[in-house]
């Protein structure tokens, strides 16, 4: 209340970034490796989500499916699709882990949308790991199954051979900035959104500007749903084409 | 709530003034950058997607995996005993119609069986019955025959005789072989 009042009295205050604090639950020390912070609990929460559509949803393995289980084979045929449209039949056995990053990331980003929540996927630390963990599996997948062939992939063999080189060192840096854009993407758009949403907030602190800032908020969630999810789809078939890359390097 | 207030004024306008003149503090302009609790983030990231994926790859994913392929063969076979049924309920359409078919060809066989028969019972008994009335017939016309031959002779008589008796009356003499000679004539003429 006091925030409001004083808003009102001498200007507006936004603390947009205030929601992304990382801080321990308990106690007010310093954030060390192995604090429980409210990462720790919005990420536990989303490991809680996805148990629960699941496993606890499946648990009937119903062949007319419950609500729950329709969602979860939704999921499932989903991102399973995704993987071997985009990827290639081999691309299947990678499945499960790019099940994995693409139910963290939709359930953190879901999660996030929830009043006071903390959005662990709009920290770059962690889009950052997501990335990276992506782009050394792919490496290292394209390396293990066709040795240096797969610098080929750098090579542009149907290009006239003048071009070569030229496009080789763009292809090179192109594919070094994959991890950057990826995470940065993916960060960057929740971090915006949230952002955006705690500064409409702010302005509902004038009494003549407040209905326009809940309906501005209003529509601003509405986009964050749709955001939540796109990013999440797009972070996932940026994946799978990645890895399409690295198993099927020629172009 | 009002200190607090006072303190968040600060930090906004340090957002205002831009991250490098904050950066190394414990709250700087984007918590984001804040590498001091990355190493935090990082250790809960990979124990979330540690448990994640054994969650995923362990239990959720083979069931969903098999609840699909439980349906898909489900479907499957329902589909086959659809397509089993629909065939049996043809086949059973076909010996229906041939059956009926059958039953018409022998009704009508049995139709006309009883037609000849019957045809053939009535020729016979209409022969018959025109014997009979032709042998009725023959017998009638005799016995006409035979009235009227005695109706002739009878005639003969009384003609005779009332002529006899009529000369008689008249005063003559009635000779029996003239006047029999006389009516004779007019009979015949």
């Amino acid at each position: 209340m006091a925030t409001e009042a004083h808003g009102e009295e001498g200007g507006l205050v936004f603390h947009p970034m205030d929601q992304f604090i990382v801080k321990p639950l308990f106690g007010d020390g310093g954030v060390g490796m192995f604090t429980i912070t409210n990462v720790t609990l919005w990420m536990a929460l989303a490991v809680l989500a996805i148990v629960g559509l699941m496993v606890l949803a499946t648990s009937r393995r119903g062949v007319i499916p419950s609500r729950g289980q329709s969602i979860a084979e939704l999921a499932y045929g989903f991102v399973y699709k995704m993987v071997e449209d985009v990827a290639g039949k081999d691309g299947v056995k990678f499945f499960p882990y790019i099940m994995t990053l693409f139910m963290f990331i939709v359930t953190a980003n879901f999660l996030g949308l929830l009043p006071l929540a903390f959005t662990t996927t709009s920290h770059f630390a962690v889009t950052g790991v997501l990335a990276l963990l992506v782009f050394f599996t792919v490496t290292i997948v394209g390396f293990v199954k066709h040795g240096t062939k797969f610098l080929g992939l750098f090579w542009v063999s149907s290009a006239p051979l003048a071009l070569r080189p030229i496009l080789a060192i763009i292809e090179v840096i192109s594919y070094f900035v994959r991890p950057v854009s990826h995470s940065i993407r993916l960060g960057g758009n929740l971090m915006a959104g949230h952002a955006v949403v705690k500064v409409f907030a702010g302005f509902a602190a004038i009494a003549v500007v407040s209905p326009l800032s809940v309906v501005a908020i209003t529509a601003m969630y509405g986009l964050e749903l749709l955001v939540a999810f796109i990013q999440a789809y797009v972070f996932t078939i940026l994946t799978c084409v990645y890895l399409k890359d690295a198993l099927h390097p020629s172009h | 709530m009002a200190t607090e207030t006072h303190e968040a004024v600060g930090e906004g306008l340090a957002d205002a003034t831009g991250v490098a003149a904050h950066g190394a503090d414990a709250a700087p302009g984007m918590p984001q950058l804040d590498f001091s609790t990355f190493s935090n983030q990082i250790f809960w990231l990979l124990v979330t997607l540690v448990v994640i994926y054994f969650v995923l790859s362990r239990i959720a994913l083979p069931r969903i995996a098999a609840v699909l392929a439980e349906r898909q063969g489900a479907i499957t076979n329902d589909l086959t005993a659809a397509e089993d049924l629909k065939r049996q309920a043809v086949e059973a359409e076909e010996a229906y119609n041939k059956a009926l078919a059958d039953a018409r060809a022998e009704a009508q066989k049995i139709v006309a069986e009883a037609k000849g028969e019957i045809q053939a019972e009535l020729d016979v008994q209409i022969a018959k019955a025109d014997a009979e009335i032709a042998a009725k017939a023959a017998e009638s016309e005799k016995a006409i025959a035979e009235i009227r031959a005695t109706a002739m002779q009878n005639v003969e008589i009384v003609a005779k005789d009332t002529a006899a008796e009529i000369v008689r009356a008249l005063g003559g003499k009635a000779d029996t072989a003239t006047v029999e000679a006389a009516v004779n004539s007019r009979i015949k003429g």
